[in-house]
């Protein structure tokens, strides 16, 4: 089969520099890496495609995400003061479609999160809709399928 | 007998560390009385499993816990509820690991044991060789009694318990007001977030009736709402209340405007409402129900604590479990109505996911004031947790209960003073 390459570097290039941002807590850069109408969603169920109509672990609209990122700047969140940080690992990066509006990504992450001493793992599928622009893709759509999102879960107070 | 006598000597321990405005700080960390706790408390009393709506269809299950019992929350043909020990009579392995579904029967995937929804067994793979050794009618799922109140389902080993009404006592009245956030709909559950954290069950079981904490751990998620919204949270200088309701309940008012969800119809719309207002009336309902629902959406004002493991707490179903001494499980149950208009549902659970779950604006914080009080509580040789807020400030409710200010600790020390009462209590060994 045919691989698009370049198509496949584009998007890949562009979900690691979003990691790094996220693992360096550059999240105004991050919020302007985002369509206007966007979705962040973190769902409970990963079979689940009604995001709207179900509960979500979280579902950020513009305003929401600003609020989200707002929160862990603010210095007011004891909890966000103690993650010590996040490392993140983005690989297996799949193009599942493409068209004319957008490009849809699968890819896996490994997330690691240090919190008073503790290293917990978050293994997750990423689904992003990526909007080509002229100024390159904007994300229209990032759903992120944590492979526990269902069990008994830590809290979280970093950006996925 | 060396061993009874350790174990009585351990609750007498436990119960001699409640007093009136104090507990001990080994009450969150000995795991001796952790053993204990399971015993004397969550096997004796009544413990919330679940909504009805969980279970709507002839077939539908859930799966929870007594304590550190698991078992299945099951509906029959006939629509009558069970709930049975989730254990295979054979060699003992779970029936169902599903947290929630429709199945025809519970089958034990070792030996193809079948049992129905009733719990009744059905089926023996090669029954021959149990001719004359059993009979399938001696070997049913073990059910627990269970009743229902206001589709809030409880269950408990202790079969000769009062009937749950007569324990739920002054908490019914509250129970009513808590189910009108359905919105003229009845109550239905529309999903739940599930977290857990390194400390005692305990911890959790006082900070639904603390509203102490809530300006001050909570401050970035105030600081995300409107102005008129962080008004309505504002609630410490209010006209709010804690009262202690019997049988180690409590409630703790914080927006006395929103006790009940029926009353004070005409109010305008809040603008953190605006949005559902206008997606209601599109869908072409009138202006009265448009407000109906609005109200309805902002849940109740107050925190409903049922002892010893479920929270009515505002817009949700808290419900606690005890894993170990150090480590407690905690669900955030959504709730709306069914049937209600999508609109509604769905602002419900923007709401919640808004403020609970793990990844919330207000369950993390929670979660690290927690971990940091078990911490804490190994610190020292000995150390007291104090609970004695407002004590001297108290007065009578209408109901005749006692009652202290909003961030009074009185909700506290009736738990407290329950839990000592049941620790203290002779174990049936």
């Amino acid at each position: 089969m045919a691989i698009n390459t370049d198509l496949l570097n584009k998007a890949t290039a562009f979900i690691w520099h979003e990691a790094d941002l996220l693992d360096h807590k550059e999240y105004q850069e991050w919020l302007s890496l985002w369509d206007k109408n966007g979705l962040y969603i973190v769902p409970t169920d990963n079979n689940e495609t009604d995001y709207e109509n179900t509960l979500n672990l979280a579902l950020d609209d513009a305003d929401m995400r600003r609020m989200r990122v707002a929160r862990l700047e603010s210095g007011e969140s004891v909890s966000a003061s103690s993650v010590s940080g996040t490392v993140r690992m983005v690989s297996r990066v799949r193009i599942l479609e493409e068209t004319a509006d957008y490009v849809v990504v699968r890819c896996a992450m490994t997330l690691n999160e240090l919190r008073h001493g503790n290293l917990v793992s978050y293994p997750a599928d990423l689904e992003y809709r990526l909007k080509p622009t002229a100024d390159g893709f904007l994300i229209a759509r990032k759903v992120v399928k944590l492979m526990h999102a269902d069990g008994f879960l830590r809290t979280v107070s970093f950006i996925f | 007998m060396s061993e009874l006598i350790a174990l009585k000597n351990i609750s007498q321990k436990a119960a001699d560390m409640v007093e009136e405005g104090r507990v001990h700080k080994a009450l969150y960390s000995d795991p001796e009385i952790f053993e204990e706790e399971l015993d004397k408390v969550f096997q004796n009393t009544w413990v919330f499993i679940g909504h009805e709506s969980e279970v709507p269809e002839a077939g539908s299950f859930k799966t929870s816990f007594v304590g550190r019992h698991p078992v299945i929350l099951s509906r029959d043909r006939k629509m009558n509820l069970h709930v049975l020990l989730n254990r295979c009579r054979h060699r003992g392995a779970t029936v169902c690991e599903g947290r929630k579904g429709k199945t025809k029967a519970f089958t034990c995937p070792y030996h193809g044991w079948g049992y129905g929804l009733d719990g009744g067994l059905r089926a023996i793979p090669k029954a021959e060789e149990y001719e004359g050794v059993l009979d399938k009618n001696d070997l049913p799922l073990e059910s627990l009694r269970h009743e229902s109140y206001q589709g809030l389902v409880f269950a408990t080993f202790k079969s000769d318990i009062e009937p749950l009404e007569d324990f739920l006592g002054g908490a019914k009245k509250w129970i009513d007001l808590f189910v009108k956030q359905g919105g003229g709909y009845p109550l239905k559950v529309l999903g739940e977030h599930r977290f857990n954290f390194p400390g005692n069950w305990k911890i959790q079981l006082e900070n639904t009736t603390d509203a102490y904490h809530f300006p001050i751990i909570h401050k970035s998620f105030i600081s995300s709402l409107d102005n008129a919204t962080a008004d309505i949270f504002d609630f410490l200088d209010g006209d709010g209340f804690v009262e202690d309701l019997g049988h180690g309940h409590s409630v703790m008012v914080m927006i006395p405007d929103l006790v009940d969800l029926e009353a004070d119809l005409d109010q305008p719309i809040p603008e953190r409402f605006e949005d559902l207002a206008q997606a209601l009336r599109d869908e072409g309902q009138d202006e009265e129900q448009v407000k109906r629902l609005v109200r309805a959406a902002h849940g109740t004002g107050f925190n409903l604590n049922l002892f010893p493991n479920v929270s009515c707490s505002m817009a949700f179903f808290r419900v606690l479990r005890p894993v170990s001494v150090g480590v407690t499980e905690i669900q955030h149950v959504a709730i709306g109505g069914e049937g209600a208009p999508a609109p509604f549902n769905r602002k419900r659970m923007r709401l919640h996911e808004h403020f609970q779950g793990p990844m919330g604006f207000g369950t993390p914080d929670d979660g690290e004031a927690w971990e940091r009080v078990q911490k804490g509580s190994m610190a020292g040789k000995d150390g007291w947790i104090l609970v004695n807020r407002g004590m001297e400030n108290l007065h009578t409710s209408p109901d005749g209960n006692v009652a202290g200010a909003v961030c009074s600790e009185t909700g506290m020390r009736g738990a407290y003073q329950k839990y000592k009462q049941m620790m203290a209590a002779e174990g049936e060994k």
